[in-house]
């Protein structure tokens, strides 16, 4: 109960921090223009040079560089009349509680005048609306195509309107629950979980499912489906720091697995300008490259795009860890990567019955 | 032994065998080129009197000849000085008859033209012209001719002297020609464009054999000064033209010789030539021998001291009246215009007036639209071998940021008291350096201007582009961030609106 109420204070807190930083904003613009100047907003430069891998906070954060975004400047007036927009668009959609997606921002700014060139234009301004207020744009409600899941014994409360107050196990539905905008939203209520599988594919998230892994090993299974979302990565770290739960991350034995584990561990360079994304206690449990040996699983070659991966891999600071690069130099060496699908050869229950187990104590 | 014949031909024998080179070459050219010689001839015969040319030209459609040609009337009608009536039968039915034989600058400078085209059509319709023509005063004598052309004579079949009640004065010349108006139409019309272009204080009215009508009215009666007679100068004198005036002159002496008959010679001139040339003051001109006027000849071409000649005796446009003149047939939305000082080539003096249109009603068509004329004649053919075109093809336009898929019209006149015309056709304008250098000149300066203009009215564009963005944006910024902020009121942006109109933004770097 106590972990109930101090995490749905954290919510409410942070719905309040992001009203109150757009509504900021908004005053400074304001009070810069009817003071006879142009308005003009600074934040970090998101380019290159200016990220750094912090090795106190274990994840890419920018530097001091800073850029200023001013109307002043004519190239500038555009992007900073779609960035006081798009701050607009954001504190309606939170004040409202209502979600929306990347795409209606690109298409909604057209009922505005403020037609944006494509896409990546639109994506552009939502960044530099997160670079200025330090905020994620999934905290401004703006969520990106959901497709992430989580199964498992743990109740939740739901915040979004209409729901209030409503509660779901989230092993209420064998398919697992979608991370969207109101899984992400809502409070834990209890668990009798003591730990988080994170798993890479879909195939084996149901396999897990059908296998009763949660029961088995007494854990929360959540779907990465790929490289994991910005929302479950947060979602992730709120299963780690505030449930306490030990997270371990299962993805494919290749350079782009073993990457899928580190972001949700040390999180990503795009989101340099971001906090609470990553979860730096993480474990990533297999398929390592000496699973591959000990395991004697079919594999595919690593062909050129995997090998120079791999060697970008190696000189990223993320990956100084002793583990991290012997994996590396034995991936190099073998030139060989498998599939977590790769275990069937020895039947369908071995992955859960024998290496599940055997890794999950390896990597406490 | 065989036997051979020498037989001396007339000119006009000599024309009739050879009319290629007059440009009568086929039935559109004939049309064409009759067309231009008469209304060339009826401008030089208003512009003597110093009088805005009025001329009415008709061509009408008499039956087929052959596949190729039909049979057309022409008739050129001007309010010139008018042909004194002893000269009309010469002047329209003998070959080389004229009065251009002279040294000034003229549109026609054979004396061929006009004949020529009277001669093309009795040659193809067997039919006499017909000619009337008053100098104003009580009466009109109209002709009916033919040229003897074995005898380079006049027959006249018809004479007539006609009260001038109404003071009419003028030519009407009239005659059947074969030719092919269909294929000629276009040069025509071009011919009649650009020779309204060259002379904006000209009426000119064409009515075609389908009986359509093309007007081109004067905007101005402002007309160049004509051109002074003049002599000829050192520099350009061969051994023929020395002959004759040895045979003319009334001097005793190669002092008075030099100093009467030759352009910008005054005594101290002659006294150096002759001590340069080792010729003796007092020599009688009339005792030189063949090899002496020879020697003479390339002695006057090499002294160097002779005065350059001047140009009262060119009559070119003018700056005024060259703008005014593409301004009013070209329609475009910047023009400018240079005339060069005099130049000479050969000892022939030359001006060159150069014209640059942009804009406006000038088509678009990736490359510059090129107009040529030489003594406000306009050159319609054998384009690609005209000097101008080679000048216009070597220039670095970029350097003046002016791109062939530019609207641009070039325009560039030479005038001379002898165009270098390559061909008797008169199409265009042989390569000669100083020319060239002239041309080439005439044009960087237009394109100077051009480029003044065009960053000027890049400038203005950017302004208020910039302008338009701050009004377009700013408002939006204060609406949104009133919004965001929760105020009533918008902020005031006007005072940041008039900022930008009046000291301008700062430009990213």
């Amino acid at each position: 109960l106590e972990q109930r109420k101090k995490h749905k204070s954290s919510v409410i807190e942070r719905k309040k921090e992001v009203l109150s930083g757009l509504e900021n904003l908004g005053v400074k613009i304001y009070d810069q223009l009817d003071r006879g100047y142009f308005p003009s907003v600074e934040m970090p430069s998101r380019s290159i040079e200016n990220i750094h891998y912090d090795p106190q906070v274990r994840q890419f954060i920018l530097g001091d560089r800073k850029v200023r975004r001013s109307a002043r400047n004519i190239r500038h007036l555009k992007p900073f009349t779609q960035l006081t927009w798009a701050a607009e668009f954001s504190h309606e959609l939170s004040s409202q509680r209502k979600t929306s997606t990347l795409r209606d921002v690109y298409y909604s700014a057209q009922a505005y005048e403020m037609t944006f060139k494509d896409q990546q234009e639109s994506n552009n301004i939502v960044t530099d609306l997160e670079t200025v207020l330090g905020f994620s744009r999934e905290d401004f409600n703006i969520f990106p195509e959901e497709r992430s899941a989580v199964f498992g014994d743990l109740t939740i409360e739901y915040t979004v309107p209409g729901y209030e107050g409503k509660t779901l196990n989230l092993t209420s539905h064998p398919d697992g629950v979608l991370i969207g905008p109101a899984l992400t939203s809502s409070e834990f209520v209890k668990t009798t979980a003591d730990k988080v599988i994170a798993i890479e594919k879909g195939g084996l998230f149901t396999r897990f499912i059908e296998e009763n892994v949660h029961k088995k090993y007494n854990a929360l299974l959540v779907l990465t489906a790929g490289q994991a979302p910005r929302a479950t990565r947060h979602f992730v770290r709120r299963l780690n720091g505030e449930l306490n739960l030990p997270v371990y991350v299962f993805t494919d034995g290749d350079p782009w697995g073993m990457h899928i584990a580190m972001v949700i561990i040390s999180g990503s360079a795009n989101a340099a300008h971001l906090r609470e994304l990553n979860t730096p206690d993480a474990k990533w449990s297999g398929v390592w490259a000496t699973d591959i040996v000990n395991y004697k699983l079919p594999t595919d070659p690593l062909d050129e795009v995997d090998m120079k991966r791999l060697n970008e891999l190696q000189r990223d600071p993320r990956y100084k860890d002793p583990l991290w690069q012997r994996e590396i130099k034995t991936f190099m060496k073998i030139r060989k990567k498998a599939e977590q699908e790769a275990f069937s050869r020895y039947g369908l229950t071995y992955i859960v019955d024998e290496y599940l187990p055997a890794k999950l104590e390896e990597t406490k | 032994m065989a036997q051979i014949t020498f037989e001396e031909i007339s000119a006009s024998d000599f024309f009739y065998r050879n009319r290629d080179i007059a440009g009568f070459t086929s039935p559109s050219r004939a049309v064409f080129a009759a067309v231009r010689e008469l209304v060339e001839n009826s401008l030089d015969a208003a512009e003597s009197l110093k009088i805005p040319p009025d001329i009415y030209v008709r061509l009408s459609y008499e039956g087929e000849a052959s596949k190729e040609a039909q049979i057309f009337r022409l008739r050129v009608e001007d309010n010139g000085i008018g042909v004194p009536p002893r000269h009309i039968p010469s002047a329209f039915g003998q070959v080389l008859f004229g009065s251009k034989y002279k040294l000034k600058q003229q549109r026609g400078t054979f004396g061929l033209g006009g004949k020529m085209a009277i001669l093309y059509g009795q040659i193809t319709t067997h039919q006499p012209a017909t000619i009337s023509s008053s100098n104003g005063m009580s009466r009109i004598y109209a002709y009916k001719l033919m040229i003897d052309i074995q005898k380079n004579r006049p027959l006249i079949l018809d004479r007539k002297v006609l009260m001038n009640r109404e003071q009419w004065r003028g030519t009407i010349v009239e005659f059947c020609l074969e030719g092919d108006y269909f294929r000629a139409m276009p040069k025509i019309l071009e011919y009649f464009k650009q020779t309204a272009v060259m002379n904006p204080y000209a009426n000119l009215t064409f009515v075609d054999p389908k009986g359509r009508l093309y007007k081109f009215t004067r905007i101005t009666k402002e007309m160049p000064e004509p051109p002074k007679e003049t002599r000829p100068h050192p520099y350009g004198v061969d051994v023929e033209l020395l002959q004759r005036l040895i045979q003319l002159t009334p001097c005793k002496n190669m002092l008075d010789f030099l100093r009467h008959h030759f352009h910008r010679v005054g005594e101290t001139t002659a006294s150096k030539f002759l001590e340069f040339s080792n010729i003796s003051p007092s020599r009688n001109p009339k005792k030189l021998s063949h090899d002496e006027v020879v020697r003479l000849m390339h002695m006057l071409k090499k002294f160097k001291e002779f005065l350059p000649p001047d140009a009262s005796c060119l009559s070119p446009l003018g700056e005024d009246l060259l703008r005014a003149g593409i301004m009013k047939e070209l329609k475009p939305e910047f023009v400018a215009v240079h005339q060069r000082r005099p130049a000479t080539y050969a000892g022939h003096p030359f001006i060159i007036e150069a014209g640059i249109a942009y804009g406006g009603e000038i088509p678009k068509q990736g490359r510059f639209v090129v107009y040529r004329f030489a003594n406000r004649i306009p050159l319609l053919y054998d384009e690609a071998s005209d000097i101008s075109v080679k000048v216009i093809d070597s220039m670095n336009w970029r350097r003046y940021k002016i791109l062939p898929d530019m609207p641009i019209a070039i325009l560039v006149h030479v005038c001379s008291t002898k165009v270098p015309y390559k061909t008797v056709g008169k199409e265009f304008i042989a390569d000669r350096p100083e020319v060239r250098k002239e041309v080439g000149n005439g044009l960087r300066e237009v394109a100077r201007q051009l480029q003044h203009f065009l960053t000027r009215r890049e400038h203005v564009d950017r302004e208020r582009r910039r302008l338009g963005v701050f009004s377009k944006y700013l408002p939006k910024i204060a609406q949104f961030s009133t919004e965001l902020a929760g105020k009533e009121q918008p902020p005031d942006i006007e005072k940041l609106l008039k900022s930008v109109r009046k000291f301008g933004a700062e430009e990213e770097t």
